[in-house]
């Protein structure tokens, strides 16, 4: 008896560690209808995809597992063979992903377009500009503050063009890279009174919580285009291919496509739909 | 210091209304950890056991080895993880990347060197006279090997509870290998730090408070272990 009570609090935990670890092979069981998608932070961040998935999955036996990352992440997830499907906005990246063989059935999904922030000061006077391009040279050479992604989004990807058309490369105490997602990056600016490049849907999404203000829109190369893509399943004959394909073809018919142009935060649109029919 | 009066109210509305989302990322940090910290006990115990009452060569390399392990920082054993489970690494087959599972893994592998640690000083603070006696009265070994344990439960309980506070509060790993999926894989600490990046500063005030309520009821469990069961 007194043995027994002496050990029996090892041998309790012994059985019950024994019994979770059974259990710790987890919920993997139904796993043809879990599907991985590998996307931006501005698709969930801007809460687009908890508005749009229940749908889907509603309509679908699928559940969708949603990995926000950086599109440069989210790609590299993907070739991995560690996503199924990737909704990303880099079209140079995806093209490239494409040709090289992890990705395929590419569709365009939505566009919004990416926008020059900063505080409402202006100290570098870019409110009178319509070029990007031109902005970034009054930024660097009134040495402005500027912070960048710097984590190989999409959103970094098109700034990294931008500063490379403006003939200029960044450095300095200027520009500082935080290696964050959108909103962090945005949530920095605002309390830095730095400028950044931001795409609209995180925007709108945080820009009730910002002591910023838009202060450049509208120039052709701003276009911010997001595009869905399933991973090949030569390559990684695992992945869940049949999930990939039923979330293309629902985003891209034209019920997805309606969810998502009646997407509104505060009454603003943040995606339209692609092939946008009369507009 | 409005903004954080009226988020700290706010995140308290949401616990007390038991808000569902909030309340399920506490269940899966609770269910990750719980989990890791059960099955890396015995094993570590195994372990502490070994290099207390063992002699072998490399034993104080060992003891030095868990030691210096504690420091490794959780996002190091993430990324080393991640490499491992990813489907083009070695173990890519078991499926197991930005699962629950790999985030149990994850934390015992974080928890493990601590209660190895731990348990070892313990054991050594009873010394081998426990031991011995026990094995000079006639005890079979094993009987011995519980008589030394059951000398030190307390100190052992509390290598336990520290462990599961390393684990708990963990953030590096659960994000790198867990991917922080809402409803599975969200726990308390990767949810923080989304919805700071998002600006909801409410809900990350609210799983903060969580967090630090179950830090103290840790530690004065931990206090309380320490001073052998007495509650004075």
């Amino acid at each position: 008896m007194e043995a027994l009570r002496r050990y029996g609090f090892l041998l309790l935990l012994a059985t019950v560690g024994g019994l979770f670890g059974l259990h710790a092979t987890d919920a993997r069981t139904a796993d043809a209808s879990i599907l991985r998608l590998a996307t931006t932070t501005s698709t969930d961040h801007s809460g687009l995809l908890s508005y749009l998935l229940p749908v889907f999955e509603a309509e679908t036996r699928y559940t969708v597992h949603v990995l926000a990352v950086g599109t440069g992440k989210a790609l590299r997830m993907a070739r991995d063979g560690d996503a199924d499907a990737v909704l990303v906005h880099a079209r140079a990246a995806e093209d490239r992903f494409i040709a090289a063989g992890y990705g395929i059935d590419r569709r365009d999904v939505m566009y919004n377009d990416f926008i020059l922030v900063g505080p409402g000061t202006d100290p570098a006077g870019l409110r009178r500009l319509t070029s990007m391009v031109e902005a970034y040279r009054h930024i660097a050479l009134g040495g402005h503050l500027f912070i960048s992604r710097g984590d190989d989004s999409g959103t970094h990807k098109k700034e990294s063009e931008l500063w490379q058309a403006a003939g200029i490369e960044p450095r300095g105490a200027w520009y500082r890279e935080a290696g964050q997602g959108m909103g962090r990056v945005l949530l920095i600016a605002g309390e830095l009174d730095a400028y950044t490049m931001t795409d609209r849907g995180t925007w709108l999404a945080l820009k009730e919580k910002l002591p910023l203000e838009v202060l450049l829109a509208g120039d052709p190369p701003l276009h911010n285009q997001y595009g869905i893509i399933a991973v090949n399943p030569d390559r990684h004959p695992h992945v869940n291919h049949a999930g990939a394909k039923a979330l293309i073809e629902w985003l891209t018919s034209p019920s997805g496509q309606r969810l998502i142009g009646e997407y509104r935060i505060n009454g603003e649109r943040l995606f339209h739909p692609n092939p946008a029919p009369g507009e | 210091m409005n903004e954080i009066v009226t988020a700290t109210e706010r995140a308290i509305g949401l616990l007390i209304s038991g808000d569902p989302g909030l309340w399920a990322i506490i269940g899966i940090s609770f269910s990750v950890s719980l989990r890791a910290i059960l099955i890396a006990t015995p094993f570590a115990l195994a372990v502490a056991l070994l290099l207390t009452l063992g002699h072998f060569y490399g034993r104080r390399l060992l003891i030095a080895v868990f030691n210096a392990s504690m420091a490794v920082p959780a996002v190091v054993v993430g990324l080393s993880i991640y490499l491992l489970l990813s489907r083009s690494g070695p173990f890519g087959d078991l499926k197991l990347l930005f699962t629950q599972s790999a985030m149990v893994i994850g934390q015992i592998l974080l928890a493990f060197p601590l209660l190895v640690a731990m348990a070892h000083s313990a054991l050594q603070a009873a010394e081998r006279s426990a031991w011995e006696t026990a094995l000079t009265l006639g005890a079979r070994p094993w009987r011995a090997l519980f008589t030394l344990m059951y000398e030190v439960r307390f100190a052992l309980i509390a290598a336990i509870i520290a462990g599961f506070a390393r684990i708990i509060a963990e953030v590096g790993c659960s994000m790198m290998v867990g991917g922080n999926i809402l409803n599975y894989t969200r726990n308390i600490t990767t949810a923080i730090a989304l919805e700071t990046s998002k600006g909801e500063f409410a809900q990350g005030i609210a799983l903060g408070l969580v967090l630090l309520a179950l830090a103290l009821t840790l530690n004065l469990l931990l206090n309380l272990m320490q001073g052998k069961g007495e509650l004075a």
